[in-house]
């Protein structure tokens, strides 16, 4: 794919290579020195990440060099003065690590902080939780036995020194939830968290003072303790997802080629391109942005944009979009803003309308604090008003109706939902499933009929050779060979079909038409039939073979030319994939953007029958709205600019990894990999979860019914209290780590889809 | 029961030296590559001493 060095007259050669803005990709360390962060391919284990740092340690300029293993990233600092960037790039190309440098502008990681933070406050939690405890115990074993009322008191006061500290530090994140929640006038799980941690500790502290034996200060900590560490795994789980998808993105090596005014050609990643700028999209290569073509000529396969998989012909004046695959031709393309009226605007108003019209979906979790919250408060409420009643001075009742609270704070409960939610995310993660959206799993469990787009999500997005059997194998090598002189995407398919690597010498390209090289002493000629003499008569059994295909000709001297037909293939597990989703009681669906003799015929071969071709954005819709008002819930497959509003209009949707960077981004999980095994692979999962979620809420359920009648009758001691809240915490977790036995990934299999996913369209 | 007073505000220290410790440790990102930081150890490239500890 990179291997284009070789000395052709194609047009890109008249123009000189671009050079990067490194400033732009680098940010600025001590000492002079730049920090460039680089997203690379292909590390997978411990010696990979030796080679990688030993390799750049001996670059001149080179002052560090780091992997981080877990995110598979390598952060160098150099000395600009001594190195060019470019260096380092081609340095780990040599040693067989591609990588692609970050744009930091592009950098989104509000994760990392918020997950440190929770780290900081469960450190602090556990540290107050264990010393507390151990004093606990000492006084509740004194108090069956003899300890001194000074001794006792001693405990309590050194318990409230750390306990008070620590749960003012630690029950941050807590209270902050929580006052939110108030100011927005909702009730969340944190607010009766807060309430039950604020009254545990000013009962204790009361207690401490009246020389009382009981406090409950380990019962708060221990409570925070178990519940931040909930949250920090959670937040971890977000944290590797957002990592993950950000070096994907970066791997997609999203640049592009600015012309200064001088016609000076630099690579700046795509956040620095403004409106106006002129930008070279050179043949072969997808186009970064939107605007209209002012130099050049080319076709341009829009079929990531509209489902569409004829090429289109562009020139001068034309609007071409990001995500479309250029052909043959330099295009010189000015940028232009979304304006009224053109697709994207079309697409960028119909998805807001569709997000705006599912808010209000409200989570599982959320649910359940709100019938939660008043259940419990009226019931202390109403422990104190009938102890009053009973003739109990209300101070005693008070205290009462406090350990009420406390002995229900929803420590079970919080944890019921985010424990599985955690494991489930961690599964789909192995599974090369990657979550957008928090409560992507709970919607996904309800699904009932899939939806999938056609073009690059039920058929691979490159298009890929289909006669492969009817062809002479050492004549598909050499067109390979000569293939590899073009950077036309249907000569790159075919280059990589034959598995291609090394190119004929003196290979010429005519633009638009084909390519042809001097082999012992015979013109080897391929390209379009008329440039390979080839008449429609010799071409249509081909043609009949795969009516949706892309033909080229291959003629070695005066033999017989040969064809290739190219186009897309479904993916090597659709129809198992498609059957696997009926067995398990989805209906199944295409809509697609395509023409319709190209989806008929992918309908028919995945036995599906129902399916729509040449439908648009707003049909898409439509459609899905149909489905809804049906009472069905859909889940949304697709990877095209133009299902970015269908897939936000869902009630729940995936993406390839493949897909328009604005399908992905309206999406609510992207899955990598060439198969489409993980669609099928994420409902057994979320449905997994979703049991599992419900057995967590009986669970913790049960454990209010058994505690609270307790609590209201006063035998609540702080052992008690102690033991239920831990003891539920434990149970409620070990039964969300059952999901570990759904959906086991294979260890290679889970390996290589984690690491090459995407095809990168690498410019050489 | 006497020695209390100085025992346990004794015990107290050392429970905070170890969260002192950990805060350290987190401020200094040894957790930012759990699974690399396991490889580095056994790797003895570092021999000549350039420092690959930390960042």
């Amino acid at each position: 794919m990179t291997s284009l060095s070789a000395p052709l007259a194609s047009p890109a050669a008249d123009l000189p290579p671009p050079e990067r803005d490194w400033t732009a990709y680098t940010t600025a360390e001590d000492g002079g020195r730049r920090r460039l962060e680089l997203a690379v391919e292909g590390i997978t284990c411990a010696a990979c990440m030796g080679d990688i740092e030993r390799g750049l340690k001996r670059v001149q300029g080179i002052a560090s060099a780091r992997v981080n293993l877990a995110s598979r990233r390598v952060v160098v600092v150099y000395d600009p003065g001594a190195l060019v960037p470019d260096r380092i790039l081609d340095r780990m190309k040599a040693i067989g690590y591609p990588a692609q440098p970050f744009d930091p502008a592009a950098r989104r990681d509000g994760r990392s902080a918020e997950s440190k933070r929770l780290l900081k406050c469960l450190g602090v939690a556990g540290f107050g939780g264990m010393n507390v405890m151990l004093m606990s115990v000492s006084v509740w074993s004194g108090n069956v036995t003899d300890i001194t009322a000074e001794t006792r008191d001693f405990f309590h006061w050194m318990s409230a020194l750390v306990a008070i500290p620590c749960v003012a530090y630690a029950a941050r994140p807590f209270y902050e939830s929580a006052l939110a929640a108030i100011r927005r006038r909702a009730v969340n799980m944190d607010v009766p968290i807060s309430i039950g941690i604020t009254l545990a500790m000013a009962l204790s502290v009361v207690n401490t003072l009246t020389h009382a034996h009981e406090a409950y200060f380990d019962s708060a900590l221990m409570l925070l303790f178990f519940l931040l560490l909930g949250r920090f795994l959670d937040e971890n789980m977000r944290r590797r997802t957002a990592v993950e998808a950000e070096t994907l993105a970066t791997l997609r090596a999203d640049s592009a080629v600015r012309m200064g005014e001088d016609g000076t050609l630099t690579e700046v990643p795509v956040s620095r391109i403004r409106v106006g700028d002129r930008v070279l999209v050179r043949p072969g290569e997808r186009v970064a942005v939107d605007g209209i073509v002012r130099v050049g000529t080319s076709e341009i396969d829009t079929s990531l944009v509209t489902g569409e998989t004829t090429p289109a012909t562009v020139r001068r004046g034309d609007m071409v979009h990001a995500g479309t695959l250029n052909g043959f031709g330099n295009l010189t393309v000015e940028v232009t803003a979304a304006a009224e009226g053109t697709l994207v605007a079309e697409i960028e108003r119909l998805i807001a309308e569709a997000q705006s019209a599912k808010a209000g979906t409200m989570r599982l979790a959320d649910r359940a604090a709100k019938a939660y919250a008043p259940i419990v408060h009226s019931a202390a409420a109403l422990t104190f008003l009938g102890w009053m009643a009973v003739g109990v001075h209300w101070n005693e009742a008070l205290v009462i109706a406090i350990a009420v609270l406390i002995i229900t704070c929803p420590c079970a409960l919080a944890l019921a939902i985010p424990a599985v939610q955690v494991v489930a995310a961690g599964r789909l993660f192995r599974n090369g499933i990657l979550l957008n959206a928090g409560d992507g799993i709970e919607r996904l469990a309800a699904v009932d009929t899939v939806v999938f787009d056609k073009t690059g999500t039920l058929t691979s997005p490159e298009p890929r050779l289909l006669n492969a059997a009817s062809v002479p194998a050492d004549a598909l090598a050499r067109a390979g060979r000569l293939a590899l002189g073009s950077r036309h995407p249907l000569a790159r398919a075919l280059a990589k079909a034959a598995d291609a690597s090394d190119p004929f010498d003196a290979i010429r390209e005519t633009a638009g038409e084909g390519v042809h090289a001097m082999h012992d002493g015979e013109t080897l000629r391929l390209g379009s039939l008329a440039f390979c003499a080839v008449e429609d008569d010799d071409a249509a059994e081909v043609r009949d073979a795969h009516p949706s295909a892309s033909l080229i000709a291959f003629r070695e001297g005066s033999r017989a030319p040969l064809l290739f037909a190219l186009g897309q293939s479904l993916k090597s597990d659709a129809a198992e994939t498609i059957a696997r989703l009926k067995q398990r009681g989805c209906a199944v669906e295409i809509l697609s953007g395509d023409r319709t003799p190209a989806v008929a015929e992918v309908a028919r071969a995945l036995d599906v029958a129902e399916w729509r071709a040449e439908v648009d954005p707003t049909a898409k819709i439509a459609r899905l709205e149909t489905l809804k008002a049906e009472g069905r819930r859909v889940l949304m497959v697709g990877d095209g600019l133009n299902d970015a509003p269908s897939l936000a209009a869902a009630h729940v949707s995936l993406s390839p990894v493949t897909g328009a960077h604005i399908a992905q981004a309206a999406s609510d999980a992207v899955f990598l990999g060439e198969r489409l095994a993980p669609v099928a692979v994420a409902l057994e999962v979320a449905r997994a979860a979703r049991r599992l979620m419900s057995e967590n809420l009986a669970i913790a359920v049960v454990y209010n019914a058994l505690a609270v009648p307790i609590a209201v009758l006063g035998y609540v001691t702080p052992l008690i209290a102690a033991l239920a809240m831990s003891g539920s915490s434990l149970i409620v977790t070990v039964n969300a780590l059952r999901l570990r036995r759904v959906a086991k990934p294979p260890a290679a299999a889970a390996r290589s889809t984690a690491s090459g996913a995407p095809a990168t369209e690498t410019p050489a | 029961m006497n020695v209390l007073v100085y025992l346990v505000p004794v015990a107290l220290g050392l429970g905070l030296l170890g969260l002192a410790g950990f805060m350290w440790s987190l401020k200094h990102g040894q957790y930012d590559d759990l699974d690399g930081a396991a490889w580095r150890a056994i790797q003895d490239d570092d021999i000549d001493g350039d420092g690959d500890g930390g960042d």
